[in-house]
């Protein structure tokens, strides 16, 4: 494996609802290399090069004018994900089109800005890949992403947080909606499991305990 | 308890296999040493130490049996610790020096760990797949890793006991969020003990060869603070996708390209969570066994924890 040294370390996918995902809209880079990675800076105080999200796709447009781009509009509890692909990202273009709303989907993506004639500037996700997925793939995401944003509020106030000082000076320090947007994310799953509970026990059966 | 107490007790502890002396005897010599002959409190124990060495007629490298705590390799994680292990001899290798007698592998349930035995020890060889009780033993540290080394105070006993070795396995968790190139249908290198993977039918090593078809797949797990790198094998990419081999060639066959079987995986499998667990190589972890996730994590903790917060 003398190839390993040249392997880039690969950006972890950071798991954020789309509430908090649309409002970030700074994005920074590292270091003048043009091939850096570009970041988006979240306001919970984290640096975002990829995303991984599940939600429900609820619409599928192809917005393109002389080449195919697909549109996707993808909810979860706090939100909408937009997500864009084009010629580039054939797959993820291909499941976009061919796809039946609504569907629970899995997205890897790049965060991406861009913006508007009125100076707004718009977030979406470009995709690396779109899978069809079931409903307790995508409760397991809303629970792990609670936790992660849990994680980041609770280390947002930390001296050596580099990202919560960016976070402070381009966003200011109010997280209380992403606060009440991780309480209201996992009431919504409690609610749900609540009202089907003949389809969660199915999955406790078929899958496995936690540790 | 006084600071002389306090050295006399260790001392008797580190005699206390060897000789019958009492921590009052070991206290009297040391206050006659430090008050009446005004010797520092070191020197003092070092005399002291010597004149029992002497009397029990063992070398100052023995004492370290009385301190040597049974471990296993796994928990190894300081350098020159005197220890006890109980191992399997998984492999022995050729020495590369005269005055190594033996190097090689030795295992207990929680892994492996490289050993070393010196000429100069005059020690009893150790054979492969043999298990031991390895008292006295000093460990080394290397870069990060541990080894043990034998030494002229380690006893080897024999044991009749089987002793499993486990395989320094690691778990990952997270959402499976890419397969990478090189996965799916593969063609490997039928050159005996070659078996790399083919580049457009080419071996890096021995060049334009007829391959031999093979499944697997190179994926890539992430939990939002991590990534790794994990490989599934023939066996255990069958087990995932419940595709075969041969249906996978078939699928190849009749789509007259080979990439359908790595696409066809990825709608399976990417945008899931899953627990691996196997060994790592390199920065692979080798998918051994595994399982779909399928139900939230707690989120009562979740949800305390963030009320709390407001």
């Amino acid at each position: 494996m003398s190839t390993d040294q040249s392997v880039p370390t690969r950006e972890v996918a950071q798991r954020v609802f789309a509430e908090e995902f649309n409002a970030a809209s700074y994005t920074f880079k590292e270091s003048d290399d043009d091939r850096a990675p570009v970041y988006a800076l979240l306001p919970t105080g984290e640096r975002a090069n990829r995303v991984f999200f599940v939600g429900t796709l609820t619409e599928t447009d192809d917005v393109g004018e002389d080449n195919e781009y697909w549109q996707g509009r993808i909810v979860d509890p706090t939100g909408t994900f937009f997500v864009y692909a084009g010629q580039y990202q054939p797959e993820a273009a291909s499941t976009l089109r061919e796809l039946e709303p609504p569907a629970y989907v899995a997205v890897v993506g790049k965060p991406r800005t861009y913006e508007t004639d009125d100076g707004n500037v718009t977030v979406s996700v470009r995709p690396e890949s779109i899978t069809p997925v079931d409903a307790a793939t995508r409760d397991r995401w809303v629970a792990e992403t609670a936790e992660r944003t849990l994680e980041r509020i609770q280390a947002f106030d930390d001296e050596a947080n580099e990202y919560a000082r960016m976070a402070r000076e381009q966003y200011g320090e109010e997280l209380s909606t992403y606060k009440q947007a991780v309480v209201a994310a996992l009431e919504s799953l409690d609610d749900e499991s609540t009202d089907s509970v003949e389809s969660q026990s199915e999955t406790t059966v078929d899958g496995t305990p936690e540790p | 308890m006084s600071e002389l107490q306090t050295h006399a007790a260790e001392i008797a502890e580190q005699f206390s296999d060897h000789i019958d002396v009492s921590t009052d005897e070991i206290e009297t010599k040391l206050q006659r040493l430090v008050t009446e002959y005004k010797v520092p409190v070191d020197e003092a124990k070092r005399s002291v130490t010597n004149s029992y060495l002497d009397e029990a007629d063992i070398d100052r490298e023995e004492l370290g049996r009385g301190g040597a705590e049974s471990v296993l390799v796994g928990e190894i994680d300081q350098d020159e610790q005197w220890v006890d292990v109980t191992v399997n001899v998984v492999e022995l290798w050729e020495p590369r020096s005269d005055s190594i007698s033996q190097v090689g592998l030795v295992g207990d349930e929680s892994g492996r760990i490289k050993f070393v035995s010196f000429a100069t020890s005059e020690l009893d060889e150790l054979e492969e797949s043999a298990s031991y009780k390895l008292s006295n033993v000093v460990t080394d540290e290397y870069q990060g890793d541990y080894s043990i080394k034998l030494n002229r105070t380690t006893t080897i006993t024999e044991l009749d006991e089987e002793i499993e070795v486990g395989d320094n396995s690691t778990t990952v968790e997270g959402a499976l969020v890419d397969v990478q190139s090189g996965s799916g249908l593969i063609k490997r290198c039928p050159k005996e003990g070659c078996t790399r993977v083919l580049q457009n039918g080419r071996c890096s090593e021995h060049g334009e060869v007829d391959g031999e078809f093979d499944l697997r797949i190179k994926a890539v797990v992430d939990d939002g603070h991590e990534v790794h790198d994990v490989i599934f094998n023939r066996q255990a990419t069958e087990e995932l996708t419940g595709i075969e081999l041969e249906a996978a060639k078939q699928q190849a066959m009749d789509a007259l390209d080979t990439t359908v079987v790595a696409d066809g995986i990825r709608e399976d499998i990417v945008g899931r969570y899953f627990r691996i667990t196997g060994p790592t190589l390199g920065r692979y972890v080798l998918a051994n066994e595994f399982e779909q996730l399928s139900t939230p994590t707690d989120t009562d903790a979740i949800l305390t924890k963030v009320r709390a917060l407001q």
